[in-house]
C-alpha cells in the first residue's frame, strides 16, 4: 500500500512538473515583454529596459531555454521571480491567494450542501412536479456561463437597488468592501453585502452540476435493500434516507466536489473580473496582458499543485466514507 | 417510458426475435428515432437548433447593417425597426453583430467537437485495443492534459492567435477538450475488445484497424455521438470565455462571446438590453444543444440512468 501511494505520489509530482514546464515555455515564447517597453510613450532608455527586462528574466536575447533553467533554479530555491510592476510574485501571490480564498470558501461550502440536499429531495419525489421544475431549472443554469450569469447578475442588483431607492445601494456588486464601513459589524455587513452576488454567480452552477450527479446516484440508492432494512426496522422515512440513503449517495459525488471545489480556485477569473475582486484569476489576466511570465506560471503552478492534492484528497474521502475501498 | 423491445440496440441480429422482428427492419437508425422523437424536449432542442442554424446564416439577410458598419448617427440607441436590438455606444448595429457572432460561433462548436471527439475516439480506441506501451503512452498523455489547467493554458497562448485568422482557434480549443472522452471510450473499448466476435476476427487474420473500423466503432458509436452534441454547446461557452476575457476572437470579426462582452458593459445601465439580447441567443443555444445531447443518450442508450451531469 506504501509503495502503491509513493508511485502514485511520484507520477502526481512529474506531471506538475511538466504542466509547469509547458506552461513557463508556452508564456515564455508567446508573450513579448520587450514589445511592451518598445510601445510606451515616452519611451523607455533602452539601458533600463534592458535591466528591468533582466530582473524579470525576460530578456529576448537570452535564450528561452537559459531563462527555463534559471527559472526551475530560482522556484527550487523559493525564488519564483518578479512580476511585471517588479514586485516579488511570491509576495503578492500571498496577498492574492487570500481574496481568492475569501470569495471562493462560501461559495464552496454552500454548493456542496445545497447540491447535495436539493439532488438527494430530487430523488425522493422523483417525476413529481418539483423534480421537474428543478430539472428544468439546472438545465436552464447549465445554459448560463458565468459570463452570461454574472452580468445578468449585476444587472438584477441595479434594478432591485432602483426599486428599493434611498441614499445608499442596498446590493453592492463592485470590490470587496465598502471603504467607508466602520466598526466591526458595519463591516461585517459591507463584506457580507459585497459577497452575496458573486457567491450566487459562482455557487449557482455547481449546485445545479452536483444535484445532477446526487439525483442520480441517490435514485440507484433508493430501491436498495439495506434502505428498506432501515424502514423495517423502525426508523423514521426521513431519518432512514438520511443516515443510509444520503450517505452512500453522497460518496461519488464526493469526489466531484473535491475536483470541482479545488478547480473554482483557478475557475473564478470572470466572476473577480465582472465584480471587481483583486484575486488570482484577475491577476492572471492582468500578468497575460502585461506579459509577465514568472505570475502566469506561479498561478499555473498553483492551480495544477491544486489537481494534484484533488486527486489525492478524493481519494481519501472515498476510502473514509466508503468501507469497501481498502486502500 | 415503454418496455425497450431491443434492450440495447447493439445486437439487434442476436435479439431481435419476437415482436420487435417487424420494426428491426428500419435498423437501428429508425429505432433511435422513434425513441428521440418520443421525447419531447429533445426535439425541442432539435427544432430550435435548426431554427437557430437559419436563424445565423439567413438573419443577416433582414437588415442592411453589417456586423462591422457603425452607425454614427444613432449611437447607443434602443431596439428600432431599423436597429432591431438597439445600437452600442461605437455604432455597431447589435442585431447584425448577434447573427454573426453566432455564425462564428456555431462553426467554432461543430468544428471543434468533430476534432476532439474524433482525436478522443481514435486516442482511447487505440490505448484499449493495442495495450502494452500505447496504453500507458496514451494514458500518460491524457493524465498530463488533465492536470494542466486548460483555460488558463488558452490564455496563455492566445498571443500566438491573436495576429491571425480565428479558425486557429479551433484547433486550439479542441487541443484541450479531448481527454474526458478519451478515457471512457478507452473504458468502453477495454471491454469490447474482449467480446467473441471482436476475437473471433483477430484470430482470423483481421488487420487491427479494421477491427477498429468495423467492430470496435460501431459498438461505441453512441458515447461518441452524445459526446459530439455536448462538445458543441462546450466548444461555444469555451470560444466565447475566450473572447469575453479578450483573448479569443478580436474586432473586426466577431463571436457571441464579443457581442457578450460589449453588451455587459451596459448590463449595470439603462441599456442592458444591449446585454440581454445576445446572451439570450447564447443561452438558448446551449440549452437546445444540451436538450438535443441528452435526448440522443436516452434514445441510444434506454438504459443509461441519470448520472449524466449535463
Amino acid at each position: 500500500m506504501g509503495a502503491f501511494i509513493v508511485r502514485r505520489l511520484l507520477n502526481y509530482v512529474v506531471l506538475v512538473f511538466i504542466a509547469t514546464s509547458l506552461a513557463y515555455l508556452g508564456a515564455a515564447t508567446a508573450f513579448h515583454p520587450k514589445d511592451q517597453y518598445l510601445a510606451k510613450n515616452p519611451p523607455t532608455p533602452a539601458a533600463v529596459m534592458y535591466q528591468e527586462l533582466n530582473e524579470r528574466n525576460g530578456n529576448p536575447e537570452k535564450p528561452v531555454f537559459e531563462r527555463y533553467a534559471k527559472w526551475v533554479d530560482g522556484v527550487a530555491h523559493g525564488d519564483f521571480g518578479k512580476t511585471w510592476q517588479l514586485d516579488s510574485v511570491k509576495k503578492h501571490f500571498s496577498i492574492s491567494v487570500w481574496v481568492t480564498v475569501r470569495l471562493v470558501t462560501v461559495a464552496a461550502v454552500l454548493s456542496a450542501i445545497l447540491g447535495v440536499l436539493i439532488g438527494s429531495f430530487q430523488a425522493v419525489r422523483q417525476y413529481k412536479f418539483s423534480d421537474h421544475s428543478i430539472t428544468f431549472a439546472s438545465y436552464l443554469i447549465f445554459a448560463m456561463p458565468v459570463f452570461v450569469l454574472a452580468p445578468f447578475l449585476k444587472l438584477i442588483a441595479v434594478q432591485v437597488n432602483k426599486a428599493v431607492g434611498g441614499d445608499k445601494p442596498l446590493l453592492q456588486y463592485q470590490g470587496e468592501i465598502d471603504p467607508n464601513a466602520t466598526g466591526f459589524f458595519g463591516q461585517l455587513f459591507s463584506r457580507a453585502d459585497h459577497l452575496l452576488l458573486p457567491t450566487i454567480s459562482l455557487s449557482l452552477g455547481l449546485i445545479a452540476f452536483y444535484s445532477r450527479y446526487q439525483r442520480g446516484t441517490m435514485l440507484d440508492v433508493m430501491g436498495s435493500d439495506f434502505l428498506r432494512t432501515a424502514r423495517a426496522k423502525g426508523l423514521r422515512k426521513g431519518r432512514a434516507i438520511l443516515k443510509h440513503g444520503v450517505r452512500t449517495a453522497v460518496i461519488p459525488v464526493m469526489t466531484l466536489v473535491t475536483y470541482s471545489t479545488i478547480t473554482t480556485f483557478a475557475g473564478a477569473i470572470i466572476t473577480e473580473r465582472v465584480f471587481g475582486w483583486n484575486g488570482l484569476g484577475s491577476w492572471f489576466t492582468d500578468s497575460t496582458r502585461h506579459a509577465d511570465v514568472n505570475s502566469v506560471a506561479m498561478i499555473t503552478l498553483f492551480s495544477a499543485v491544486l489537481v494534484l492534492i484533488a486527486g489525492m484528497l478524493s481519494d481519501v474521502i472515498t476510502a473514509v466514507l466508503d468501507p469497501r475501498v481498502r486502500l | 417510458m415503454s418496455i425497450p423491445i431491443i434492450d440495447s440496440g447493439q445486437t439487434p441480429d442476436v435479439l431481435g426475435e419476437g415482436p420487435a422482428a417487424p420494426s428491426v427492419q428500419g435498423g437501428r437508425a429508425r429505432l433511435v428515432w422513434r425513441r428521440f422523437r418520443r421525447n419531447r424536449l429533445a426535439m425541442v432542442g432539435l427544432v430550435g437548433l435548426v431554427l437557430l442554424f437559419v436563424f445565423a446564416f439567413a438573419g443577416g439577410h433582414l437588415t442592411h447593417w453589417g456586423p462591422a458598419d457603425n452607425d454614427f448617427l444613432n449611437t447607443q440607441t434602443g431596439p428600432s425597426s431599423d436597429h432591431f436590438f438597439g445600437t452600442d455606444d461605437a455604432g455597431h448595429d447589435m442585431f447584425a453583430q448577434t447573427v454573426s457572432g453566432m455564425q462564428k460561433s456555431l462553426i467554432i462548436g461543430l468544428f471543434v467537437a468533430a476534432l476532439s471527439t474524433g482525436t478522443a475516439g481514435l486516442l482511447g480506441t487505440a490505448a484499449a485495443y493495442f495495450g502494452g506501451w500505447w496504453d500507458r503512452a496514451i494514458v500518460w498523455l491524457t493524465d498530463l492534459f488533465l492536470v494542466v489547467p486548460s483555460l488558463l493554458m488558452l490564455i496563455i497562448l492566445s498571443p500566438y492567435f491573436q495576429g491571425s485568422n480565428w479558425i486557429i482557434l479551433i484547433p486550439m480549443i479542441a487541443l484541450f477538450n479531448w481527454m474526458i472522452t478519451s478515457r471512457v471510450v478507452r473504458g468502453m473499448t477495454l471491454t469490447v475488445r474482449e467480446r467473441e466476435f471482436v476475437r473471433a476476427a483477430r484470430y482470423m487474420g483481421v488487420p487491427s484497424w479494421t477491427i477498429i473500423r468495423r467492430h470496435i466503432l460501431p459498438n461505441i458509436s453512441s458515447i461518441l455521438i452524445v459526446d459530439f452534441t455536448l462538445n458543441v454547446g462546450a466548444a461555444i461557452i469555451t470560444e466565447s470565455f475566450l473572447s469575453f476575457l479578450g483573448f479569443g476572437i478580436r474586432t473586426p470579426d466577431v463571436s457571441l462571446g464579443t457581442v457578450i462582452d460589449d453588451g455587459s458593459n451596459f448590463a449595470s445601465t439603462d441599456q442592458w438590453y444591449l446585454f440581454v439580447f445576445p446572451a439570450s441567443f447564447l443561452v438558448l443555444l446551449i440549452l437546445c444543444v444540451n436538450f438535443m445531447g441528452d435526448g440522443l443518450r436516452d434514445a441510444l442508450d434506454p438504459n443509461s440512468t441519470g448520472g449524466s451531469a449535463r
